[in-house]
């Protein structure tokens, strides 16, 4: 077998086992929240009989080890449980598929992040390239000026600057980024740009700076004062002498903000009023909705996995001692 | 290709000055030097490290490193003064008309490219032939280099052939284009002897063919007698003197040029020894599953010095390893007067461990930096003999005494002293703890040789007056020479020859100590062609 279709089957390997431990400790994690759902929803007054009751039916009265094995095998299997919302003191029972209430927030949130990718990742790596090629002049200063100053600023600032500038002075964008499963494609982009833009300012900063220092770094090399000596351009060292040899760095920070982007913009969301995972989530906490919260961190452990895990086979990829080995 | 040799001036250097940018301030690193080189014709341009030598070589082909500029003088080359043209007007000679070939080649391919391509990435970029061309005539010259399947070996990544292979690609690399000049940086030093053989030979043939005129820089003088018509020898940036090899050779005309063949002229007499002080026995020793030592049995006797001998990957390094406790052996022990040491560094007295004390190669990074003199050499002084306050001082001052500084320089930082004041620094640091036996692992190698003559004479003295015995591993034939009294050569792991010194260097050898011996460099500028010529190459 190829060494690295064995490397990557490794890391694959290990993804699934830190996934197992991820759901061990989500699970332990909620376990251990304090109050009572059953409790909650029926009040302060209801009978201890009526809560037993009430637990028994959303099957709280089995061990913890149980539920978990359920949970996690039901999982594997793509159903998150039922979800506990829905259901009130009356009885009546209301409530929904985690998996269905997730689903159209989840589609929501990736379309948000890959709309923000997008616009952020071709952006961060020109500018990273061009501040590499031009260090030290004006460009790279503004370049850095500017990047650093919209990473500083907390997120609800940045998104209300841009709702003032584009949404009430100058009337483009909508302030309000509410979409629903009938809204078409081109509708949804034009309501989701705010938030996009906002997200975009809050990561470029971190991976433009990573692939310029990955660049940079390499400049010192003694290869690349060969390829300078052979000839080569400012522009031909650092695309085809120096790049090359950066991607894995510049993968893992990109990595590690598109995962941002799918779990950490509860923020963003909350501002633009858009219907993502993350206000789901909060939403799923402050109700005690266990199931929700469960599928959710599931889902932002998923993500964090592999994206990771395909930063570590782009780092794989590109590293030629690990792709032709000896 | 055609020869391009004829009695025409290629390159003409006038009354150069560069300086360079550090600590706060310029500084002259090139002070005023001419330098006139006729097509086809090799200069050989030698020097001690901070001589300017390499800057000089890349000034040549009008290049400056990041943080140096050029204050005064020409760079004529065919006629055109480099110091007057542009970056992206010297592109245009740069990988065309003249090349480099840099000391690492390890470090100077780029990782991520297939060899080939980088050896005609300039002739293509410069449009002097088409892709398909410039492969045929790479493979051709891979061929003429004694590459192994020159065919292929293009194909592979830099990571994927041997250091001397490297080199030699790199060398494909600058003849590539059919340049007018290359200017070859020590393109050998970073190569064990038995392969800096081959290098040099192929890189002179190719030479020679194409009639390329060609500065090679090194500060090997028997490497340079092999390779340059002419010799200029540099010192601080200036020219000490210039003359043709031969004659160079025969008759230096100043000190400094005769200093440097000193180390070669350290002469210790043997003295042969009955106590044993250090033995190794039987052992074998493993990295993981890769068996490093086998069957090693080592004796060093007391007072005397036992030099081991070997290339990269022999293990003589190891050898040390075991025998200071860092790497336990498999098999086998090591014993001190006639008793066992426990195998790992764990299981030593602290009156052990005071008996074998170590010195390094890098004495950069042997040392603490944020540590002072003092701090260096007193932990071991009060660590081993439990001095402290006045008496803990009054020993330092004592062992700086011994290595031949004085006390001026207890307060002051590793960086603040040379690479020679460093090395002896290490060795107050080994004595500090009043040791036997000393391992000296390449302690001189990374030292220039005037430098290295002061660390040898003061091991030698230090040996007499202390009673120590020691351990001296080194790739280095003419430093054995120097300083040894009993010669062990390596090879793979394994003991070839061990014996007195005198038995060593006499014939007959077994085969691997005479492919060492004879491939050490002699300042005979024929050694080369008459060693060839019994190699039957």
């Amino acid at each position: 077998m190829h060494p690295v279709v064995k490397t990557v089957l490794e890391r694959l390997g290990l993804g699934l086992a830190t996934l197992f431990f991820v759901s061990i400790i989500i699970f332990s994690a909620i376990e251990m929240l304090p109050g009572d759902f059953g409790q909650a929803i029926l009040g302060q007054a209801a009978l201890p009989e009526t809560v037993a009751a009430f637990r028994q039916e959303l099957g709280l009265d089995k061990p913890a080890y149980i539920r978990y094995f359920d949970w996690a095998l039901g999982a594997i299997q793509g159903d998150l449980g039922t979800s506990f919302s829905g259901r009130n003191a009356s009885g009546a029972d209301r409530s929904a598929e985690v998996v269905d209430k997730i689903a159209p927030r989840l589609w929501n949130t990736l379309f948000l992040a890959s709309m923000a990718a997008l616009i952020a990742v071709p952006l961060s790596l020109i500018l990273g390239i061009l501040t590499a090629l031009y260090r030290n002049s004006f460009f790279d200063r503004s370049v850095n000026t500017a990047t650093l100053t919209t990473i500083s600023f907390p997120e609800f600032f940045v998104a209300y600057i841009l709702i003032l500038f584009f949404a009430s002075l100058n009337q483009i964008f909508p302030s309000l980024a509410n979409v629903d499963p009938d809204t078409n494609f081109g509708e949804r982009i034009y309501r989701t740009a705010l938030p996009a833009f906002t997200l975009t300012l809050v990561i470029v900063a971190h991976m433009m700076r990573m692939t310029r220092a990955a660049i940079i770094n390499l400049l010192a090399s003694p290869y690349i004062q060969m390829a300078k000596l052979s000839g080569a351009s400012q522009t031909e060292i650092i695309l085809k002498h120096a790049l090359p040899n950066a991607w894995a760095p510049i993968a893992t920070v990109i990595a590690f903000n598109l995962a941002y982007l799918v779990v950490g913009v509860v923020v963003v969301e909350v501002v633009f009023v858009y219907p993502g995972v993350g206000q789901l989530m909060v939403d799923a906490v402050r109700t005690r909705d266990i199931p929700v919260v469960q599928g959710c961190a599931l889902i932002f452990a998923v993500t964090y996995i592999l994206l990771n895990l395909i930063a570590d086979i782009i780092g794989i990829v590109t590293n030629p001692r690990l792709l032709h080995p000896k | 290709m055609k020869n391009k040799k004829d009695n025409t001036t290629l390159l003409q250097i006038k009354d150069l000055k560069i300086e360079g940018f550090s600590d706060e301030r310029w500084h002259k690193i090139i002070k005023g030097v001419n330098l006139e080189l006729k097509r086809g014709e090799v200069l050989g341009l030698i020097g001690e490290s901070g001589a300017g030598k390499s800057t000089l070589g890349l000034a040549a082909m009008g290049y400056t490193q990041p943080g140096c500029r050029i204050t005064g003088g020409q760079i004529n080359f065919d006629g055109v003064d480099l110091t007057k043209r542009t970056d992206s007007e010297k592109r245009k000679y740069w990988g065309n008309r003249m090349t480099y070939v840099a000391q690492s080649a390890a470090a100077s391919f780029n990782p991520a490219h297939r060899l080939i391509n980088q050896t005609t990435e300039s002739t293509i970029r410069a449009g002097l032939k088409k892709q398909n061309e410039a492969f045929d005539e790479a493979r051709a010259l891979y061929d003429a280099l004694n590459l192994p399947n020159p065919e292929t070996i293009g194909e592979r990544y830099p990571h994927q052939v041997s250091g001397g292979q490297l080199q030699r690609i790199m060398t494909a690399m600058a003849m590539s284009p059919n340049p007018d000049l290359i200017v070859f940086d020590e393109p050998t030093t970073a190569l064990d002897v038995t392969t800096q053989v081959e290098v040099l030979a192929a890189m002179r043939d190719i030479v020679k063919t194409y009639g390329t005129a060609a500065i090679y820089i090194t500060h090997d003088l028997s490497v340079v007698a092999q390779m340059a018509d002419r010799i200029k020898v540099l010192r601080y940036g200036e020219e000490v003197e210039e003359a043709m090899t031969r004659k160079m050779l025969k008759s230096p005309k100043e000190n400094y040029t005769k200093s440097l063949w000193s180390v070669r002229s350290i002469q210790k007499p043997e003295k042969k020894s009955k106590d044993i002080i250090l033995e190794v026995k039987n052992v074998d020793a493993f990295y993981g599953s890769f068996h490093v030592l086998k069957n090693i049995n080592i004796k060093l006797p007391l007072g005397r010095t036992v030099a081991l001998v070997g290339e990269s990957g022999s293990g003589k390094s190891t050898v040390a390893r075991v025998i200071t406790g860092l790497l336990e052996p498999k098999i086998g022990s090591v014993k001190f007067k006639n008793r066992e040491l426990p195998p790992s560094l764990k299981g030593r007295t602290k009156d052990q461990l005071q008996k074998i004390q170590m010195i390094y190669q890098m004495a950069d990074v042997a040392m603490n930096p944020k540590q002072t003199v003092y701090d260096i050499i007193s932990r071991p002084a009060s660590f081993f003999a439990g001095l402290t306050g006045a008496n803990l001082r009054k020993r330092v001052v004592e062992l700086l005494e011994q290595i031949d500084l004085d006390e001026s320089f207890i307060d002051r930082y590793p960086s603040e002293l040379s690479g020679g004041q460093k090395q002896r620094i290490c060795i107050a640091r080994a004595l500090a703890a009043n040791p036997e036996v000393v391992i000296c692992d390449e302690v001189t190698s990374a030292l220039d040789q005037i430098v290295q003559e002061g660390i040898l004479t003061l091991l030698g003295r230090l040996q007499k007056d202390l009673n120590l015995s020691y351990i001296f591993i080194t790739h280095d034939i003419a430093t054995v020479k120097a300083i040894s009294d009993e010669v062990v050569v390596m090879n793979e792991g394994e003991v070839v020859e061990q014996g007195l010194k005198s038995e060593i260097f006499s014939p007959p050898h077994p085969e691997y100590t005479e492919l060492l011996l004879s491939s050490v460099p002699e300042m005979d500028p024929d050694w080369l062609t008459d060693l060839l010529k019994a190699r039957n190459y």
